[in-house]
């Protein structure tokens, strides 16, 4: 066997821009972004076969601070920037960054399509319930009552929950993590990347200006491990700090309820295991909220499809280009035609 | 005879004999379920078979279905046919057919004085009078009588006709309007074989429905020979134009602008996506490419028109030519996506076929309003090349133009077409692909000096570097940048320097574009008609016929919009008077005005429908003071 150089392994370092990083210190952005760096040298991704494209708002300027190809769009259009790139470029790895206004306000539209098409797009959506950049107005993600320079008197508009969404758009792949657990975030980047067709992935990030500890119920070190439930396929879906809270399915009113092992007559049979093929259950899962349930982290959802949308316009090419390439002289002298000499 | 106009004087004051005219005008109109469109389509065909020169305007409502026997529900289809180039459908047809009392109310009153009225007597029942509008039966009250009345019971006809083929009433009574297309085929003397084939590809040699119709369109014509239809109906053999040597072929705008599109990417050496979102009267553009994947192009039909944009931005940053097409009102959605593309310097090419507006305006019907919101309807100082088509046949060329100044100068760039030039078909010398002269496109892979705005010393145009080369990883984005880096810059000099230099890109095409030439006429004098788009072929034949009565008259017909042709200002200056014709409130009168200073004049349209030669004519009577 020939003895060949493999090419030097890349690292985080040269997954990262030279420009200089500027959000506000201290936010959540820092940390997803470093974690972007170290999970696609670890993936051993090409830079110049990945992209970043995003919309506007705090979390579309990552491109910028990636040293792969990256498209800083406009607001709300990145899916559909993305779209078109991959119908051009199938090849690709295409990531979209966005925020809870971007995708969920002014681009409702695109994501939804995006998803149900199907394009092998990995799509983060960085929800901090805030409109970062125009200074702190409320987000569709926003609680009711948040009180922000639009809304004095508290929102009363009724929030949209990143993860359902996406699975009423038809995704097939739904996850969720947090800002700093770069460890899970690695695992979801690495599925989502994984994952032919549209990823989803929801992080929660604190913006620690405009609306700084709103994730606490779920995200402090003291709260975590009993408001936190990370779930893995094939697993009961079990947490607390003693690992003997879980979720139990409620035949009667078919929901889930968050039981105790040892109380009531639980038992860990009754622990329902995951099974992340279920949309029944994602939908379930993707809709359970503190403080009466733990907020669900991890894949919640993965089923994919035989083909992805741009695999599928592909083929027709194909297809089509099999009879042979077209010749417009031919085109054009097709049907009836006269000749005058 | 008088042949000064298209649709000149042909009443019955004059003596010829139909055989000795050059031109016929024929307007069919009936419901908008009649099968009018098609009767006419098909007609046109035949016609340009027999070597006649054409041009044709579909009138139609913007209901699909509108109840039956309204006169808002009444589509219209014509036609004007002729021995001598012809450059307009006509002012006024010289022959209607009506399938319905609406079809009679709403379109006679245009019809020329001695013209023929044919009618289908089956359907002028009270009821259907009375809904029209007539109070009273129009063809006894004297309403018609100063045209040629010819009435047949054609729903009858088409009824006993189909019967014995086992169809339903419904399906027998539909081939009306073949067996409309028989009479009609028989009066001018046209070979039924392209309509016969055009039945049996599309319902097959052994369907019902098929066989009913080729009986109809074969009773049709044997109604005429038989009936002995003399006078005024006697088949007229019309001679065969002179035209140009080569071969030819009916086209509607739609299909030369789709054509062109997919020649100008392989000029360019490129694929093609093209993304667009349903809208009328542009989506027969998406039609045509979606059957043309074998080469090379991908169709998109996005979710709404700001994606179709954007997807064919994206595509363009991929690397392949990104393409959009829609008219006013999705324009109007696409701007601020066009501003990513002129600000990340992407090729573009936005089709908008214009339509009536504001708003919604009037879907089916043409204008010309655009031309505002296409060259300055953006937000920031953001140029693009614009540029109009000026009939059907013309899409082709001007749509391989538009491909050329998008890749070339990397810049999105709005090609113009309207309503009437989308729908409209003319016989067309079908151009050869070894004619065109490529413009391939080259793309960055050298790393060495490399930032994403680097610029072409000459044209200013960016290099085009597409994800998947080593080496060039960089980041783009609607953002101000630098000029010397690429990278993101609130510098306020650099502002100015970039906003200048994509405005110097854009100017410097005019060094790129032919100087404007004269359509017709000279290069100085008393007036010149300045035109653009789809009124060419009214403004050159009432240019032409006021110089054939000796008036001092030139026309000028502009292509590119922006930047204008670099001698237009010195042009217009050496004529007393400018007088600019187009179917808007004034905006090319407004843009030459600004730009040049000029005291033009306007004649101005907003009906809907196209100008007439008679309206150029009289501006032109007027411009001059000749009577």
């Amino acid at each position: 066997m020939n003895v060949t150089v493999p090419p030097a392994k890349l690292t985080a370092k040269d997954f990262a821009s030279d420009q200089e990083v500027r959000w506000c210190p201290g936010c959540g952005d820092y940390a997803i972004l470093k974690a972007m760096h170290k999970s696609l040298a670890d993936m051993g991704a090409s830079p110049e076969n990945t992209v970043f494209v995003s919309g506007i708002g705090c979390s579309s300027r990552f491109p910028y601070y990636m040293a792969t190809y990256g498209f800083h769009t406009i607001h709300g259009r990145a899916p559909a920037v993305a779209t078109g790139l991959k119908l051009a470029r199938p090849e690709l790895d295409v990531w979209v960054v966005t925020g809870d206004g971007d995708a969920l306000s002014i681009g409702g539209n695109h994501l939804f399509h995006a998803l149900r098409r199907n394009v092998d797009l990995n799509i983060l959506l960085f929800n901090n319930e805030i409109y970062g950049l125009t200074k702190g107005q409320y987000s569709p993600t926003s609680r009711v009552g948040q009180r922000s320079p639009s809304t004095p008197m508290g929102s009363v508009d009724s929030p949209a929950e990143a993860c359902t969404y996406a699975l009423g758009c038809g995704a097939r792949f739904i996850a969720r993590g947090i800002d700093v657990q770069a460890k899970e975030l690695d695992v979801l980047f690495k599925r989502a990347r994984e994952h032919k067709g549209a990823s989803f992935v929801e992080i929660i990030q604190n913006c620690i200006v405009y609306n700084d500890a709103t994730f606490a119920a779920f995200t402090e070190k003291d709260v975590a491990a009993d408001m936190q439930l990370h779930v893995k396929h094939g697993q009961p879906m079990l947490y607390g700090k003693e690992r003997n809270k879980g979720l139990r399915l409620n035949p009667q009113t078919l929901s889930l309820d968050a039981v105790v092992i040892g109380q009531n007559g639980v038992t860990e049979k009754d622990i329902l295991v995951h099974d992340e093929k279920n949309r029944v259950l994602a939908g379930m899962l993707a809709a359970l909220r503190p403080p009466s349930f733990p907020e669900v982290l991890g894949v919640i959802y993965c089923n994919p499809a035989a083909e992805s949308y741009e695999a599928a316009v592909a083929a027709q090419e194909k297809q089509a280009k099999a009879k042979g390439p077209g010749d417009l002289d031919k085109l054009m002298r097709g049907g009836n035609i006269w000749t005058v000499s | 005879m008088n042949i000064q106009t298209d649709a000149g004087p042909r009443g019955p004051s004059a003596t010829a004999s139909k055989s000795d005219l050059d031109s016929i005008v024929v307007r069919f109109a009936g419901d908008s379920g009649d099968g009018v469109q098609l009767l006419g389509s098909q007609f046109s065909q035949e016609t340009a078979l027999a070597g006649n020169s054409l041009a044709t305007f579909p009138d139609y409502p913007a209901e699909i279905r509108a109840p039956t026997g309204t006169t808002y529900g009444v589509s219209a289809f014509q036609i004007n046919f002729g021995s001598r180039p012809i450059k307009t459908a006509g002012d006024q047809p010289d022959v209607l057919v009506a399938l319905n009392p609406a079809a009679l109310i709403v379109n006679y009153k245009n019809l020329r004085k001695g013209g023929l009225v044919i009618l289908d007597s089956g359907a002028f029942k009270e009821k259907d009078m009375k809904r029209a509008g007539f109070a009273v039966d129009p063809r006894l009250d004297g309403t018609l009588k100063e045209f040629r009345l010819l009435e047949i019971d054609i729903s009858a006809q088409a009824l006993e006709v189909a019967k014995p083929f086992g169809v339903s009433q419904k399906e027998a009574l539909r081939t009306k309007n073949i067996w409309t297309l028989g009479l009609v085929s028989w009066m001018y003397d046209r070979e039924l074989v392209s309509t016969t084939e055009y039945i049996t590809r599309k319902f097959g040699g052994d369907d019902p429905v098929g066989m009913a119709n080729i009986a109809a369109l074969k009773a049709g014509h044997a109604y005429g020979e038989t009936h002995e239809l003399s006078g005024d109906v006697a088949p007229v053999s019309m001679p065969s134009v002179k035209s140009e040597p080569g071969t030819y072929r009916l086209v509607s705008g739609a299909e030369s602008l789709a054509w062109g599109l997919a020649a100008g990417a392989q000029l360019a050496s490129l694929e093609m996506v093209l993304a667009s979102y349903p809208i009328t009267p542009s989506s027969p553009i998406l039609h045509i490419l979606a059957r043309l994947k074998q080469f090379g192009i991908t169709t998109f039909q996005a979710e709404d028109e700001i994606a179709a944009c954007c997807a064919a931005i994206g595509a363009s940053y991929g690397g392949k030519l990104g393409v959009t097409a829609s008219s006013g009102p999705g324009i109007a959605l696409k701007i601020e996506a066009i501003g990513l593309a002129i600000s990340t310097e992407l090729p573009l090419v936005i089709v908008d076929t214009q339509r009536g507006g504001p708003s919604t305006g009037l879907p089916t019907k043409t204008e010309q309003s655009d031309l505002f919101i296409a060259v300055w309807g953006r937000n920031g100082d953001a140029p693009i090349p614009v540029i109009a088509s000026r009939s059907p046949g013309d899409c082709f060329e001007v749509a391989i133009e538009a491909v050329r100044l998008a890749t070339k100068y990397m810049t999105p760039v709005m090609l113009l077409s309207d309503g009437y030039i989308a729908n409209a078909a003319e016989p067309w010398l079908i151009p050869s692909m070894a004619d065109f002269k490529p413009f391939p496109v080259t793309f960055r892979t050298d790393p060495e000096g490399f930032h994403p705005f680097l610029r072409d010393p000459h044209t200013l145009a960016r290099v085009w570097a597409k994800p998947g080369t080593p080496g060039l990883m960089h980041r783009i984005g609607g953002i101000e940048k630098d000029y010397n880096s690429g990278n993101i810059s609130y510098d306020p000099s650099n502002h100015q320097k970039m906003t200048d230099t994509r405005t110097a890109k854009i100017s410097n095409i005019a060094n790129d574009i032919p100087e404007q030439d004269v359509a017709l006429g000279e290069t100085k004098g008393k007036l010149a008609v300045v035109g653009w788009g789809s009124t060419f072929g009214p403004i050159n034949r009432a240019v032409a016929n006021m110089r054939e009565k000796g008036l001092d008259v030139s026309h000028i017909h502009i292509r590119h919009i922006w930047p204008l042709p670099r001698n237009l200002g010195q042009l217009l200056k050496s004529y007393e008077k400018v007088l600019v014709a187009e179917m808007n409130n004034g905006q090319m009168l407004t843009l030459l005005k600004s730009q040049y200073l000029v005291d033009a004049k306007g004649l101005l349209k907003v009906s809907g429908q196209p100008l007439k030669i008679e309206e150029v004519s009289s501006a032109i009577r007027s411009q001059l003071g000749a009577a």
